[in-house]
Protein backbone atom coordinates (compact mmCIF):
# COMPACT_ATOMS: atom_id res chain seq x y z
CA UNK A 1 0.00 0.00 0.00
CA UNK A 2 1.62 3.14 -1.29
CA UNK A 3 -0.25 6.23 0.89
CA UNK A 4 0.33 9.99 1.89
CA UNK A 5 -0.44 9.21 5.06
CA UNK A 6 1.75 9.23 8.45
CA UNK A 7 -0.52 6.17 10.35
CA UNK A 8 -3.60 4.47 9.14
CA UNK A 9 -4.74 4.82 12.58
CA UNK A 10 -4.20 8.55 11.95
CA UNK A 11 -5.26 9.39 8.87
CA UNK A 12 -8.82 10.75 10.12
CA UNK A 13 -7.41 13.37 12.57
CA UNK A 14 -4.65 14.20 10.70
CA UNK A 15 -6.86 15.18 8.01
CA UNK A 16 -9.21 17.04 10.37
CA UNK A 17 -6.16 18.97 11.41
CA UNK A 18 -5.83 19.67 7.93
CA UNK A 19 -8.57 20.74 7.43
CA UNK A 20 -8.86 22.71 10.22
CA UNK A 21 -5.16 24.26 8.87
CA UNK A 22 -6.80 25.18 5.43
CA UNK A 23 -9.93 26.46 6.21
CA UNK A 24 -10.21 29.33 9.54
CA UNK A 25 -13.56 30.22 8.63
CA UNK A 26 -14.76 26.81 9.70
CA UNK A 27 -14.21 25.61 12.93
CA UNK A 28 -13.27 22.37 13.98
CA UNK A 29 -13.94 20.08 17.03
CA UNK A 30 -10.96 17.67 17.22
CA UNK A 31 -12.09 15.78 20.45
CA UNK A 32 -16.06 14.75 18.59
CA UNK A 33 -14.60 14.86 14.65
CA UNK A 34 -17.00 17.35 13.56
CA UNK A 35 -16.60 20.06 11.26
CA UNK A 36 -19.06 23.60 12.23
CA UNK A 37 -19.73 26.44 9.99
CA UNK A 38 -17.40 28.81 11.74
CA UNK A 39 -20.51 30.83 12.69
CA UNK A 40 -22.93 28.14 13.59
CA UNK A 41 -25.46 27.95 15.21
CA UNK A 42 -26.61 30.86 12.61
CA UNK A 43 -30.08 33.06 14.27
CA UNK A 44 -32.92 31.70 12.91
CA UNK A 45 -31.84 29.32 10.89
CA UNK A 46 -32.72 25.45 10.66
CA UNK A 47 -29.28 23.69 11.22
CA UNK A 48 -28.22 21.07 8.61
CA UNK A 49 -25.86 18.40 10.00
CA UNK A 50 -24.88 15.45 7.61
CA UNK A 51 -22.13 12.71 8.42
CA UNK A 52 -20.42 9.51 7.67
CA UNK A 53 -17.65 7.68 7.04
CA UNK A 54 -14.63 9.09 6.24
CA UNK A 55 -12.89 8.26 2.45
CA UNK A 56 -15.87 10.02 0.60
CA UNK A 57 -13.96 13.67 0.61
CA UNK A 58 -15.39 16.37 0.19
CA UNK A 59 -18.22 14.71 1.22
CA UNK A 60 -19.36 15.50 3.89
CA UNK A 61 -16.62 18.05 5.78
CA UNK A 62 -15.95 19.60 2.41
CA UNK A 63 -19.81 20.86 2.24
CA UNK A 64 -20.07 22.56 5.71
CA UNK A 65 -20.39 26.57 4.78
CA UNK A 66 -22.89 29.25 4.01
CA UNK A 67 -25.73 28.01 2.04
CA UNK A 68 -24.98 24.46 2.86
CA UNK A 69 -24.20 22.11 5.84
CA UNK A 70 -23.59 23.64 9.11
CA UNK A 71 -21.75 20.51 10.46
CA UNK A 72 -20.25 17.33 9.03
CA UNK A 73 -19.60 14.54 11.42
CA UNK A 74 -16.30 12.51 10.24
CA UNK A 75 -16.65 8.65 10.96
CA UNK A 76 -13.38 6.02 10.48
CA UNK A 77 -13.25 5.46 7.31
CA UNK A 78 -16.29 3.96 5.68
CA UNK A 79 -17.49 3.48 8.95
CA UNK A 80 -20.75 5.46 10.43
CA UNK A 81 -19.46 8.26 13.09
CA UNK A 82 -21.06 7.15 16.63
CA UNK A 83 -23.63 8.94 18.20
CA UNK A 84 -21.96 11.10 20.28
CA UNK A 85 -20.65 13.09 17.22
CA UNK A 86 -23.97 13.53 16.28
CA UNK A 87 -25.05 15.18 19.20
CA UNK A 88 -22.45 17.15 19.46
CA UNK A 89 -22.99 18.76 16.18
CA UNK A 90 -26.86 19.06 16.95
CA UNK A 91 -26.42 20.54 20.06
CA UNK A 92 -23.75 22.80 18.57
CA UNK A 93 -25.98 24.11 15.26
CA UNK A 94 -29.28 24.22 16.76
CA UNK A 95 -30.26 27.94 16.80
CA UNK A 96 -34.03 27.32 17.87
CA UNK A 97 -35.43 26.44 14.47
CA UNK A 98 -34.51 22.64 14.96
CA UNK A 99 -32.19 20.46 13.02
CA UNK A 100 -32.24 18.65 9.73
CA UNK A 101 -30.57 15.22 9.90
CA UNK A 102 -29.29 14.04 6.22
CA UNK A 103 -28.19 10.68 6.10
CA UNK A 104 -27.29 8.13 3.96
CA UNK A 105 -28.88 4.90 3.12
CA UNK A 106 -26.40 2.63 5.07
CA UNK A 107 -27.22 0.25 7.88
CA UNK A 108 -24.71 1.78 10.60
CA UNK A 109 -25.48 5.49 9.95
CA UNK A 110 -29.49 5.04 9.77
CA UNK A 111 -28.91 3.20 13.63
CA UNK A 112 -26.31 5.89 14.44
CA UNK A 113 -28.17 8.37 13.76
CA UNK A 114 -31.66 7.13 15.15
CA UNK A 115 -29.48 6.28 18.36
CA UNK A 116 -28.21 10.34 18.23
CA UNK A 117 -32.09 11.61 17.62
CA UNK A 118 -33.33 9.68 20.89
CA UNK A 119 -30.14 11.16 22.98
CA UNK A 120 -30.98 14.73 21.82
CA UNK A 121 -34.63 14.04 22.44
CA UNK A 122 -33.59 12.82 26.12
CA UNK A 123 -31.21 15.46 26.83
CA UNK A 124 -32.91 18.68 25.28
CA UNK A 125 -36.14 20.12 23.39
CA UNK A 126 -33.83 20.03 20.03
CA UNK A 127 -36.37 19.23 17.25
CA UNK A 128 -34.60 17.05 15.00
CA UNK A 129 -35.85 15.58 11.82
CA UNK A 130 -33.75 12.96 9.53
CA UNK A 131 -34.64 12.61 5.71
CA UNK A 132 -32.39 9.37 4.29
CA UNK A 133 -30.91 9.45 0.97
CA UNK A 134 -31.64 6.48 -1.36
CA UNK A 135 -30.77 7.21 -4.64
CA UNK A 136 -28.70 3.91 -6.34
CA UNK A 137 -30.62 2.15 -8.74
CA UNK A 138 -27.80 -0.42 -8.96
CA UNK A 139 -29.77 -2.02 -5.58
CA UNK A 140 -32.76 -4.15 -7.63
CA UNK A 141 -33.94 -5.69 -4.83
CA UNK A 142 -34.71 -3.25 -1.87
CA UNK A 143 -37.64 -5.58 0.06
CA UNK A 144 -34.37 -8.52 0.62
CA UNK A 145 -31.42 -5.97 1.28
CA UNK A 146 -30.97 -2.99 3.14
CA UNK A 147 -32.74 -1.10 0.10
CA UNK A 148 -30.85 1.22 -2.30
CA UNK A 149 -28.04 3.16 -1.12
CA UNK A 150 -27.58 7.39 -1.12
CA UNK A 151 -25.21 7.93 -3.28
CA UNK A 152 -24.84 11.46 -5.76
CA UNK A 153 -28.00 12.58 -4.74
CA UNK A 154 -27.15 13.51 -1.24
CA UNK A 155 -24.72 16.10 -2.32
CA UNK A 156 -27.74 17.38 -4.30
CA UNK A 157 -29.63 17.58 -1.11
CA UNK A 158 -26.88 19.44 0.90
CA UNK A 159 -26.73 21.82 -1.79
CA UNK A 160 -30.84 22.58 -1.98
CA UNK A 161 -32.02 21.65 1.22
CA UNK A 162 -29.09 24.42 2.56
CA UNK A 163 -30.27 26.87 0.12
CA UNK A 164 -33.78 26.56 1.72
CA UNK A 165 -32.26 26.44 5.45
CA UNK A 166 -30.14 29.51 4.31
CA UNK A 167 -33.42 31.71 3.18
CA UNK A 168 -34.91 31.22 6.92
CA UNK A 169 -37.86 28.76 5.83
CA UNK A 170 -38.78 26.47 8.77
CA UNK A 171 -37.95 23.28 9.39
CA UNK A 172 -40.62 21.23 7.95
CA UNK A 173 -39.99 22.94 4.62
CA UNK A 174 -36.42 22.16 4.74
CA UNK A 175 -37.16 18.63 5.22
CA UNK A 176 -39.79 18.66 2.51
CA UNK A 177 -37.17 20.36 0.25
CA UNK A 178 -34.58 17.37 1.01
CA UNK A 179 -37.45 14.60 0.40
CA UNK A 180 -38.55 15.66 -3.20
CA UNK A 181 -34.99 15.97 -3.60
CA UNK A 182 -33.95 12.16 -2.79
CA UNK A 183 -37.41 11.21 -4.55
CA UNK A 184 -36.82 12.84 -7.95
CA UNK A 185 -33.10 11.90 -7.80
CA UNK A 186 -31.51 8.55 -9.44
CA UNK A 187 -27.69 7.48 -9.21
CA UNK A 188 -25.63 4.51 -10.61
CA UNK A 189 -21.93 3.63 -10.51
CA UNK A 190 -19.44 2.15 -11.69
CA UNK A 191 -15.62 1.35 -10.71
CA UNK A 192 -12.73 0.44 -13.06
CA UNK A 193 -10.02 -0.44 -10.01
CA UNK A 194 -10.43 -0.85 -6.22
CA UNK A 195 -9.75 1.40 -3.35
CA UNK A 196 -7.72 0.77 -0.15
CA UNK A 197 -8.48 1.00 3.18
CA UNK A 198 -5.67 2.57 5.15
CA UNK A 199 -6.25 0.04 8.21
CA UNK A 200 -6.83 -2.86 5.80
CA UNK A 201 -3.71 -2.14 3.76
CA UNK A 202 -4.93 -4.15 0.67
CA UNK A 203 -7.58 -3.21 -2.01
CA UNK A 204 -11.00 -3.99 -1.03
CA UNK A 205 -11.65 -6.29 -4.06
CA UNK A 206 -10.14 -7.75 -6.94
CA UNK A 207 -11.15 -6.07 -10.07
CA UNK A 208 -8.85 -8.09 -12.97
CA UNK A 209 -7.56 -5.90 -15.81
CA UNK A 210 -10.14 -5.97 -18.40
CA UNK A 211 -12.78 -6.18 -16.15
CA UNK A 212 -15.05 -3.11 -14.49
CA UNK A 213 -17.65 -3.27 -11.69
CA UNK A 214 -21.19 -2.03 -13.32
CA UNK A 215 -23.32 -0.52 -10.05
CA UNK A 216 -20.91 -0.21 -7.66
CA UNK A 217 -21.19 1.18 -4.33
CA UNK A 218 -18.85 4.76 -2.57
CA UNK A 219 -17.55 1.51 -0.58
CA UNK A 220 -16.59 -0.92 -2.71
CA UNK A 221 -19.21 -2.82 -2.43
CA UNK A 222 -19.94 -4.92 -5.24
CA UNK A 223 -22.44 -3.33 -7.97
CA UNK A 224 -24.75 -5.40 -10.42
CA UNK A 225 -22.31 -7.26 -12.67
CA UNK A 226 -18.77 -7.55 -14.26
CA UNK A 227 -18.43 -6.56 -17.45
CA UNK A 228 -15.15 -6.25 -20.10
CA UNK A 229 -13.93 -2.50 -19.86
CA UNK A 230 -15.65 -0.63 -22.44
CA UNK A 231 -15.13 2.64 -24.38
CA UNK A 232 -16.94 6.12 -22.29
CA UNK A 233 -20.06 5.71 -24.74
CA UNK A 234 -20.87 2.58 -23.97
CA UNK A 235 -20.03 3.57 -20.02
CA UNK A 236 -22.27 6.05 -20.26
CA UNK A 237 -25.27 4.39 -21.65
CA UNK A 238 -24.89 1.53 -19.15
CA UNK A 239 -25.00 3.92 -16.74
CA UNK A 240 -27.70 5.66 -17.85
CA UNK A 241 -30.11 2.71 -18.84
CA UNK A 242 -31.13 1.69 -15.31
CA UNK A 243 -31.27 5.56 -14.13
CA UNK A 244 -33.48 6.39 -17.20
CA UNK A 245 -35.97 3.12 -16.55
CA UNK A 246 -36.70 3.67 -13.08
CA UNK A 247 -38.27 7.39 -13.54
CA UNK A 248 -39.20 9.61 -15.87
CA UNK A 249 -36.93 12.32 -16.64
CA UNK A 250 -38.46 13.58 -19.79
CA UNK A 251 -40.54 16.84 -20.12
CA UNK A 252 -40.87 19.66 -17.28
CA UNK A 253 -38.02 22.14 -16.25
CA UNK A 254 -35.54 19.06 -17.04
CA UNK A 255 -32.55 17.49 -15.06
CA UNK A 256 -29.64 18.88 -13.36
CA UNK A 257 -26.99 16.10 -14.52
CA UNK A 258 -24.01 15.29 -12.02
CA UNK A 259 -21.33 13.41 -13.36
CA UNK A 260 -19.10 12.32 -10.01
CA UNK A 261 -15.94 10.86 -9.88
CA UNK A 262 -15.16 8.22 -7.86
CA UNK A 263 -11.49 9.88 -6.18
CA UNK A 264 -8.96 8.17 -9.15
CA UNK A 265 -10.26 9.37 -12.16
CA UNK A 266 -9.23 12.46 -13.75
CA UNK A 267 -11.43 15.24 -14.36
CA UNK A 268 -10.26 14.87 -18.11
CA UNK A 269 -12.30 11.85 -17.97
CA UNK A 270 -15.16 12.86 -16.17
CA UNK A 271 -15.45 15.33 -19.01
CA UNK A 272 -15.36 12.73 -21.40
CA UNK A 273 -17.62 10.90 -19.65
CA UNK A 274 -20.51 14.04 -19.39
CA UNK A 275 -20.09 14.79 -22.99
CA UNK A 276 -20.95 11.12 -24.06
CA UNK A 277 -23.92 11.41 -20.70
CA UNK A 278 -25.16 15.07 -22.64
CA UNK A 279 -25.89 12.63 -26.08
CA UNK A 280 -27.78 9.61 -24.15
CA UNK A 281 -29.61 12.06 -22.55
CA UNK A 282 -30.64 14.22 -25.87
CA UNK A 283 -31.45 11.18 -27.90
CA UNK A 284 -33.68 10.44 -24.54
CA UNK A 285 -35.52 13.51 -24.82
CA UNK A 286 -34.21 14.90 -21.78
CA UNK A 287 -33.01 18.43 -20.97
CA UNK A 288 -30.29 19.38 -18.96
CA UNK A 289 -31.51 22.08 -17.16
CA UNK A 290 -27.83 22.62 -14.50
CA UNK A 291 -24.50 20.36 -14.52
CA UNK A 292 -21.81 19.47 -12.07
CA UNK A 293 -19.10 17.53 -12.95
CA UNK A 294 -16.25 16.76 -10.82
CA UNK A 295 -15.35 14.62 -7.61
CA UNK A 296 -17.62 15.25 -5.03
CA UNK A 297 -18.61 12.11 -3.12
CA UNK A 298 -15.30 9.44 -3.89
CA UNK A 299 -14.47 6.09 -2.76
CA UNK A 300 -11.04 6.99 -1.56
CA UNK A 301 -8.57 6.15 -4.61
CA UNK A 302 -11.35 4.30 -6.23
CA UNK A 303 -11.03 4.91 -10.30
CA UNK A 304 -14.74 4.87 -11.81
CA UNK A 305 -17.53 7.84 -11.71
CA UNK A 306 -21.41 7.82 -11.39
CA UNK A 307 -23.45 9.69 -12.87
CA UNK A 308 -26.93 11.33 -10.91
CA UNK A 309 -29.90 12.63 -12.26
CA UNK A 310 -32.17 15.13 -10.16
CA UNK A 311 -35.35 15.87 -11.99
CA UNK A 312 -35.70 19.70 -11.09
CA UNK A 313 -38.33 23.04 -11.36
CA UNK A 314 -37.86 26.57 -11.25
CA UNK A 315 -37.41 26.49 -7.12
CA UNK A 316 -34.94 23.77 -7.33
CA UNK A 317 -32.94 25.42 -9.96
CA UNK A 318 -33.28 29.11 -7.94
CA UNK A 319 -32.17 26.89 -4.80
CA UNK A 320 -29.56 25.44 -6.80
CA UNK A 321 -27.99 29.25 -8.34
CA UNK A 322 -27.83 30.52 -4.81
CA UNK A 323 -25.10 31.33 -2.98
CA UNK A 324 -23.00 28.64 -1.60
CA UNK A 325 -19.32 29.60 0.38
CA UNK A 326 -18.16 25.23 1.25
CA UNK A 327 -14.21 24.16 0.75
CA UNK A 328 -15.66 22.38 -2.30
CA UNK A 329 -18.84 24.21 -3.63
CA UNK A 330 -18.53 28.04 -4.33
CA UNK A 331 -20.15 30.26 -6.08
CA UNK A 332 -22.06 33.44 -6.33
CA UNK A 333 -20.50 35.00 -3.29
CA UNK B 1 -22.71 -13.13 46.12
CA UNK B 2 -23.50 -15.54 43.88
CA UNK B 3 -20.90 -16.75 40.83
CA UNK B 4 -21.63 -14.61 38.27
CA UNK B 5 -20.03 -11.51 39.65
CA UNK B 6 -18.50 -8.24 38.90
CA UNK B 7 -14.74 -9.94 38.30
CA UNK B 8 -16.33 -12.97 36.45
CA UNK B 9 -18.17 -11.05 33.86
CA UNK B 10 -14.89 -8.67 33.49
CA UNK B 11 -13.11 -11.84 32.64
CA UNK B 12 -15.73 -12.75 30.26
CA UNK B 13 -15.35 -8.99 28.76
CA UNK B 14 -11.30 -9.46 28.63
CA UNK B 15 -11.20 -12.55 27.02
CA UNK B 16 -13.79 -11.49 23.93
CA UNK B 17 -11.60 -8.93 23.95
CA UNK B 18 -8.22 -10.89 23.11
CA UNK B 19 -10.51 -13.18 20.92
CA UNK B 20 -11.63 -10.27 18.62
CA UNK B 21 -7.92 -8.72 18.49
CA UNK B 22 -6.67 -12.45 18.07
CA UNK B 23 -9.19 -12.92 15.30
CA UNK B 24 -9.04 -9.40 13.88
CA UNK B 25 -7.53 -9.89 10.72
CA UNK B 26 -9.95 -12.94 10.12
CA UNK B 27 -13.30 -10.95 10.78
CA UNK B 28 -11.84 -8.18 8.50
CA UNK B 29 -11.26 -10.77 5.59
CA UNK B 30 -14.74 -12.33 6.16
CA UNK B 31 -15.56 -8.45 5.61
CA UNK B 32 -14.09 -7.92 2.85
CA UNK B 33 -15.42 -11.13 0.95
CA UNK B 34 -19.10 -9.55 1.37
CA UNK B 35 -19.14 -6.23 3.48
CA UNK B 36 -16.42 -3.17 3.92
CA UNK B 37 -13.47 -4.86 5.08
CA UNK B 38 -13.63 -3.26 8.40
CA UNK B 39 -15.09 -5.54 11.09
CA UNK B 40 -12.01 -7.03 12.66
CA UNK B 41 -10.87 -3.47 12.67
CA UNK B 42 -13.90 -2.24 14.48
CA UNK B 43 -14.45 -4.87 17.12
CA UNK B 44 -10.85 -4.74 18.47
CA UNK B 45 -11.12 -0.89 18.47
CA UNK B 46 -14.13 -1.16 20.62
CA UNK B 47 -13.33 -3.96 23.17
CA UNK B 48 -9.93 -2.83 23.55
CA UNK B 49 -11.31 0.80 24.06
CA UNK B 50 -13.87 -1.32 26.55
CA UNK B 51 -11.47 -3.24 28.37
CA UNK B 52 -9.68 0.21 28.85
CA UNK B 53 -12.49 1.72 30.51
CA UNK B 54 -12.95 -0.89 32.70
CA UNK B 55 -9.35 -0.35 34.30
CA UNK B 56 -9.52 3.30 33.97
CA UNK B 57 -12.90 2.82 36.85
CA UNK B 58 -13.31 -0.20 38.07
CA UNK B 59 -17.26 -0.93 37.80
CA UNK B 60 -19.21 -1.08 41.27
CA UNK B 61 -21.24 -3.90 40.07
CA UNK B 62 -21.87 -5.89 37.44
CA UNK B 63 -24.54 -4.07 35.34
CA UNK B 64 -21.94 -1.19 35.92
CA UNK B 65 -19.17 -3.55 34.09
CA UNK B 66 -21.99 -4.04 31.27
CA UNK B 67 -22.86 -0.51 30.88
CA UNK B 68 -19.59 0.39 30.45
CA UNK B 69 -18.84 -1.86 28.21
CA UNK B 70 -22.14 -0.84 25.65
CA UNK B 71 -21.14 2.60 26.42
CA UNK B 72 -18.11 2.19 24.89
CA UNK B 73 -18.73 0.14 22.19
CA UNK B 74 -21.50 2.86 21.22
CA UNK B 75 -19.02 5.84 21.78
CA UNK B 76 -16.00 4.42 19.92
CA UNK B 77 -16.90 2.15 17.35
CA UNK B 78 -19.66 2.94 14.86
CA UNK B 79 -20.63 1.37 11.99
CA UNK B 80 -22.98 -1.38 12.45
CA UNK B 81 -21.35 -3.45 15.35
CA UNK B 82 -21.39 0.16 17.70
CA UNK B 83 -25.11 -0.06 17.81
CA UNK B 84 -25.40 -3.20 18.08
CA UNK B 85 -22.97 -4.81 20.40
CA UNK B 86 -23.50 -1.48 22.76
CA UNK B 87 -27.14 -2.43 22.51
CA UNK B 88 -26.64 -5.98 23.08
CA UNK B 89 -24.55 -4.86 26.51
CA UNK B 90 -26.81 -2.06 27.55
CA UNK B 91 -29.68 -4.66 27.57
CA UNK B 92 -28.21 -7.36 29.59
CA UNK B 93 -26.78 -4.89 31.97
CA UNK B 94 -30.64 -3.53 32.73
CA UNK B 95 -32.05 -6.98 32.70
CA UNK B 96 -28.98 -8.35 35.06
CA UNK B 97 -31.33 -9.58 38.38
CA UNK B 98 -28.84 -11.53 40.25
CA UNK B 99 -25.54 -13.55 39.37
CA UNK B 100 -27.66 -16.85 39.06
CA UNK B 101 -27.14 -18.84 35.70
CA UNK B 102 -31.01 -18.11 35.62
CA UNK B 103 -30.57 -14.49 35.60
CA UNK B 104 -27.09 -14.59 33.28
CA UNK B 105 -29.76 -16.00 30.76
CA UNK B 106 -32.63 -13.92 30.70
CA UNK B 107 -29.85 -10.88 30.83
CA UNK B 108 -28.54 -13.00 27.99
CA UNK B 109 -31.74 -12.87 25.91
CA UNK B 110 -32.51 -9.60 26.79
CA UNK B 111 -29.16 -8.74 25.06
CA UNK B 112 -30.46 -10.07 22.21
CA UNK B 113 -33.69 -9.06 21.20
CA UNK B 114 -32.21 -5.38 21.75
CA UNK B 115 -29.98 -6.56 18.85
CA UNK B 116 -33.35 -7.92 16.75
CA UNK B 117 -34.83 -4.05 17.75
CA UNK B 118 -32.34 -2.26 16.91
CA UNK B 119 -31.32 -4.45 13.63
CA UNK B 120 -34.45 -5.14 12.74
CA UNK B 121 -33.05 -8.55 11.55
CA UNK B 122 -34.60 -11.87 11.62
CA UNK B 123 -33.94 -15.38 11.42
CA UNK B 124 -31.87 -16.31 8.07
CA UNK B 125 -31.70 -12.39 6.85
CA UNK B 126 -27.47 -13.48 7.65
CA UNK B 127 -26.60 -11.89 10.23
CA UNK B 128 -25.42 -11.71 13.96
CA UNK B 129 -28.88 -12.59 14.81
CA UNK B 130 -28.26 -16.29 13.20
CA UNK B 131 -25.54 -17.23 15.86
CA UNK B 132 -27.35 -15.18 19.45
CA UNK B 133 -30.64 -16.47 18.59
CA UNK B 134 -29.91 -20.06 19.00
CA UNK B 135 -27.37 -19.34 21.63
CA UNK B 136 -29.60 -17.91 23.62
CA UNK B 137 -32.32 -20.22 23.06
CA UNK B 138 -29.77 -23.09 23.96
CA UNK B 139 -28.75 -21.22 27.14
CA UNK B 140 -32.59 -21.13 28.24
CA UNK B 141 -33.08 -24.96 27.52
CA UNK B 142 -30.02 -26.07 29.31
CA UNK B 143 -30.46 -23.95 32.73
CA UNK B 144 -34.03 -25.00 32.49
CA UNK B 145 -33.02 -27.94 32.47
CA UNK B 146 -30.84 -27.49 35.67
CA UNK B 147 -27.60 -28.37 34.05
CA UNK B 148 -24.47 -26.10 35.11
CA UNK B 149 -23.65 -22.56 33.84
CA UNK B 150 -20.75 -23.71 32.00
CA UNK B 151 -21.93 -26.61 30.41
CA UNK B 152 -25.56 -24.46 29.27
CA UNK B 153 -22.89 -21.96 28.07
CA UNK B 154 -21.09 -24.75 25.79
CA UNK B 155 -24.44 -26.03 24.49
CA UNK B 156 -25.28 -21.63 23.66
CA UNK B 157 -21.63 -21.57 21.79
CA UNK B 158 -22.26 -24.63 19.83
CA UNK B 159 -25.46 -23.83 18.96
CA UNK B 160 -24.20 -20.66 18.12
CA UNK B 161 -21.08 -22.00 15.79
CA UNK B 162 -23.79 -24.02 13.96
CA UNK B 163 -26.14 -20.99 13.55
CA UNK B 164 -23.74 -19.27 11.79
CA UNK B 165 -22.36 -22.07 9.48
CA UNK B 166 -26.22 -22.63 8.69
CA UNK B 167 -26.80 -19.17 7.19
CA UNK B 168 -23.15 -19.36 5.21
CA UNK B 169 -25.34 -20.44 2.05
CA UNK B 170 -27.56 -18.28 2.21
CA UNK B 171 -27.87 -14.95 0.69
CA UNK B 172 -27.76 -11.89 3.10
CA UNK B 173 -30.72 -9.80 3.53
CA UNK B 174 -29.34 -7.31 5.60
CA UNK B 175 -26.89 -4.79 6.10
CA UNK B 176 -24.11 -4.13 3.07
CA UNK B 177 -23.40 -7.40 2.35
CA UNK B 178 -27.26 -7.95 0.95
CA UNK B 179 -25.97 -5.44 -1.88
CA UNK B 180 -24.16 -8.71 -3.14
CA UNK B 181 -27.66 -10.68 -3.57
CA UNK B 182 -26.41 -14.48 -4.77
CA UNK B 183 -22.86 -13.17 -4.59
CA UNK B 184 -23.37 -12.95 -0.61
CA UNK B 185 -24.41 -17.17 -0.55
CA UNK B 186 -21.41 -19.03 0.23
CA UNK B 187 -19.08 -16.55 2.69
CA UNK B 188 -19.13 -16.28 6.49
CA UNK B 189 -21.13 -13.73 8.05
CA UNK B 190 -18.55 -11.36 10.03
CA UNK B 191 -21.15 -10.55 12.36
CA UNK B 192 -22.28 -14.09 13.14
CA UNK B 193 -18.32 -15.25 13.35
CA UNK B 194 -17.65 -12.01 16.03
CA UNK B 195 -21.04 -13.16 17.91
CA UNK B 196 -19.72 -16.57 18.24
CA UNK B 197 -16.35 -15.51 19.85
CA UNK B 198 -18.97 -13.52 22.08
CA UNK B 199 -20.58 -16.53 23.56
CA UNK B 200 -17.17 -19.27 23.02
CA UNK B 201 -15.46 -16.47 25.27
CA UNK B 202 -18.67 -16.75 28.02
CA UNK B 203 -18.32 -20.53 27.75
CA UNK B 204 -14.06 -20.82 28.33
CA UNK B 205 -14.31 -18.48 31.56
CA UNK B 206 -17.62 -18.77 33.25
CA UNK B 207 -17.67 -20.64 35.91
CA UNK B 208 -19.77 -24.04 36.34
CA UNK B 209 -21.94 -22.84 39.54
Amino acid sequence: MKKLINDPADVVDDALRGMAAAHPELRIDAEHRVVFRGDAPVAGKVGLVSGGGSGHEPLHGGFVGLGMLDAACAGEVFTSPVPDQMVAATQGVDAGAGVLHIVKNYTGDVMNFEMAAELVAAESGTEVVAVVTDDDVAVQDSLYTAGRRGVGVTVLVEKLAGAAAEEGRPLAEVAEVARRVNGQGRSMGMALTSCTVPSAGKPTFDLPAGEMELGVGIHGEPGRRRVPVAPAREVAEMLLEPVLADLDFTGGDGVLAFVNGMGGTPLLELYVVYAEVQAVLAKAGVTVARSLVGSYMTSLEMAGCSVTLLKVDDELIRLWDAPVRTPALRWGV
Amino acid sequence: MAALDTDALGTWVREYARAVTEHREELTELDSAIGDADHGTNMHRGMTAAVAALDATPPADAAALLKTVAMTMISKVGGTSGPLYGTFFLRMSGALDDGSPAAFAAAFRAGVDGVVARGKAELEDKTMVDALLPAADALTAAVEAGQELDAALRAAADAAATGRDSVTPLVARKGRASYLGERSAGHVDPGAASAVLLVEAAATTLPGS
